[in-house]
């Protein structure tokens, strides 16, 4: 199993490489003609105003929140996934409930109005 | 082995062979790692290409035209011109931009992209890492991709580009949650989450088995990569390329080539998991294993195009909703409803894998499919009637109005309604 | 020095490293992606551990959602530019104490800790399945596992309410 961790690394290595390579042959290839106004900020064609900082809404927070109750719960998710053939079906039934309470918790999110794009 | 039922293993063999003869055993495995990875990081790159050019046609075909065909025969040669002009377009740097974020981020989302291929069986043996949690290290390097999207919007000091960078994560981050949960199935029938095993477990293709999961992973896998139709965010006519607005040049075209990448990465993971992988009939009595699941992956890459080609963007808001209110219940249904069928299906007699038991859990799935349109269309019927009966007494009021007044405004109180 | 040890120091530095920069970090978004760095390195270990599993579970929890969540939290503040560093001396002082207390605590449970010298046993082949079979044991893990979805249903429900518009 070592092995394969080594190989992914060796990926990580690899695949940044390659990612880096097109940009250092384009470095030296392209051309470098920087003037303040190329330079400036994009803000479809006027000038900008104010700092870039975005009044941010708590939505996206709450989205990313969901999320992380979701994703905790395919943690438990994937072993008990792995292991189902050898399982009773009690075994089966307690995972059910498990899904039910995380529903309970999605509907909850759901009546109070979380889920809704503001 | 035959030299065309495994040329790549072959080759393999012999490159190691005429290394061992003048490396220690660790440096030729190291040196067999690092160009097994050095291949499959080229055909990430190769597919790249051949999926930008298979794109191109396939969406000017859809709309009623030719599409790319000056550069090379059938325009082949159009993503070399694409690439040459990509290496030579000036790369503006924003004022005030963070140097180290900004330059990092695109690689990193080119490289997220790559590192799924070092899991994917393309044969028997042909894998570059058969890890034991295959599928599970494919859902953790899609989190490396969310977080260069993420430093991509902050490190370009514009307000626009932070903005479109926090939307495109939340619907990344929302769709794979049912991504997740609907993967979750295929592991449960599969009984590993090791790549090869899933396909060695597929003597039924698990489409057919559990093919509200395959639509679940198919549409979510779209969403996560930020195609259309779940484009909005950073859609040209939209907010404008939202997170890499200040991106030019090959920083651009990393980003691109990331997302294609990614698009042929998820179409390969769902050949593996739903469409038997390697699995196909000998040609002229050759296993050409890996022949067969390039054209499964293809096909699938295909839908995609198509559901670009033909289908129109959704709104923000529609997302969502779709995501969290009907794919996520959804999938969570799928998973208790998929145990449920295999114990029945077992407790009747069918052993897992044969065709009765597939049969048993198709009839559930399309259960399944039939009850959630269902209430899909009820719901959608309840909230037209409530909108209709809001409108009616309005329409009433207007017809009113229109009577009271001269000849002059009668015809544009005629036009509201 | 085998290659184990010499893969295991170069992910205890980037770990290290990785922690510092966090702490050290005027700008919060730097100090968000040195935390990913850390967090990174810790998934390296558990995978030089052989614990594939929890290598995986580490880097979608930790760096594809807790990480994401935190780089959200920090857009909130409007500190984030590091335009405003603290002043106070006194604040300072007071961080310094607590964390060379913090310090003399880990460093004698560590010292005290009886660490095995032999090596243990290999880790089997299926460790995910036996993980699975425990978590639903009854004679195991069964009850930590239910109030486990119970307190992530609590952590939904506080969470979405403070950061829910009161109308």
């Amino acid at each position: 199993m070592l092995q394969d961790f080594a190989f992914i690394g060796i990926f990580l290595l690899v695949a940044g490489a390659l990612g880096v390579l097109p940009l250092v042959l384009a470095w030296m290839v392209r051309p470098a003609k920087p003037n303040p106004i190329k330079s400036s900020t994009y803000e479809c064609g006027v000038e900008t105003f104010g700092d870039a900082w975005v009044q941010f809404k708590v939505q996206y927070y709450v989205y990313a929140l969901v999320f992380v109750v979701f994703d905790i719960e395919t943690i438990f998710l994937f072993p008990w996934a792995v292991a189902y053939h050898q399982l009773p079906l009690f075994a089966v039934l307690e995972m059910v409930l498990f899904i039910f309470i995380l529903a309970g918790a999605l509907v909850y999110a759901w009546r109070k109005g979380d889920l809704e794009w503001v | 082995m035959n030299v065309i039922n495994d040329p790549f293993t072959w080759a393999g063999n012999l490159i190691a062979q005429w290394l061992s003869g003048f490396m220690p055993p660790v440096g030729v495995d190291v040196t067999m790692m690092v160009l097994r990875a050095g291949v499959l990081g080229v055909f990430a790159l190769v597919m790249f290409m051949v999926m930008t050019w298979i794109e191109r046609k396939g969406i000017a075909r859809i709309q009623d035209r030719i599409g790319p065909n000056v550069a090379g025969p059938f325009g082949l040669l159009q993503p070399i011109a694409d690439g040459v002009k990509a290496l030579t377009k000036e790369d503006i740097t924003p004022t005030n931009a963070d140097r180290m974020v900004y330059n990092t981020a695109p690689i990193l989302s080119a490289a997220a992209a790559m590192l799924v291929f070092a899991v994917i069986p393309f044969g028997p043996g042909l894998i570059g890492a058969d890890i034991n949690i295959g599928i599970f290290y494919i859902l953790a390097v899609g989190g490396l991709g969310i977080i260069a999207i993420l430093m991509a919007g902050w490190s370009s000091n514009n307000k626009y580009a932070l903005l479109g960078a926090f939307r495109v994560v939340a619907q990344l981050v929302s769709y794979e949650v049912p991504h997740v949960l609907s993967i979750a199935a295929v592991v449960m029938l599969a009984g590993s989450m090791s790549m090869i095993t899933i396909v060695e477990k597929q003597p039924v293709w698990f489409i057919l088995v559990l093919p509200v999961s395959a639509i679940i992973v198919l549409l979510s896998g779209m969403a996560e990569i930020g195609r259309s139709p779940f484009d909005l965010l950073d859609a040209e006519s939209e907010i404008i390329a939202g997170h890499h607005i200040e991106y030019s040049g090959m920083k651009f075209a990393l980003f691109f080539l990331g997302e294609y990448v990614h698009a042929y990465a998820v179409s390969c993971m769902v050949a593996v998991l739903f469409l038997g992988g390697w699995s196909g009939p000998n040609i002229f009595g050759l296993t050409v294993p890996y022949l067969w699941f390039f054209i499964k992956s293809i096909l699938v890459f295909n839908v995609m195009v198509w559901a670009r080609g033909t289908l129109p963007r959704l709104r923000i808001d529609h997302l969502m909703a779709f995501n969290w209110k009907f794919l996520v219940p959804l999938s969570l249904a799928n998973l208790v409803v998929v145990a449920a069928a295999d114990r029945l299906a077992q407790a009747v007699g069918f052993a897992v894998g044969t065709w009765p038991w597939a049969l048993v859990m198709l009839a559930f799935n399309l259960a399944m499919i039939a009850v959630a349109l269902a209430m899909v269309g009820a719901t959608g019927r309840r909230a037209r009637r409530a909108t209709e009966s809001r409108a009616m007494p309005e329409a009433e009021t207007h017809e009113e109005e229109a009577h009271g007044v001269d000849a002059e405004r009668a015809p544009v109180a005629v036009g509201a309604h | 020095m085998t290659t184990l040890q010499v893969m295991f120091f170069f992910f205890s530095l980037i770990t290290v490293a990785g922690g510092l920069y966090t702490v050290i970090a005027r700008n919060l978004f730097h100090a968000a992606l040195g935390l990913i760095v850390s967090l990174a390195g810790v998934a390296a270990l558990y995978a030089l551990l052989e614990a594939s599993f929890l290598a995986a579970a580490q880097v979608a929890i930790y760096i594809g959602a807790i990480a994401i969540l935190i780089i959200f939290a920090v857009m909130l503040t409007r500190g984030v530019t590091g335009k405003n560093p603290v002043k106070d001396w006194w604040t300072y002082t007071i961080t310094a104490i607590v964390c060379l207390l913090l310090l003399v605590v880990l460093l004698t449970t560590l010292f005290r800790f009886d660490w095995p010298q032999t090596a243990q046993a290999a880790v089997p082949a299926d460790s995910i399945a036996r993980l699975g079979k425990s978590l639903v044991d009854p004679s195991l893990y069964v009850l930590p596992f239910e109030v486990a979805s119970v307190l992530l249903v609590a952590a939904l429900i506080g969470s979405a309410y403070i950061a829910r518009d009161k109308k």
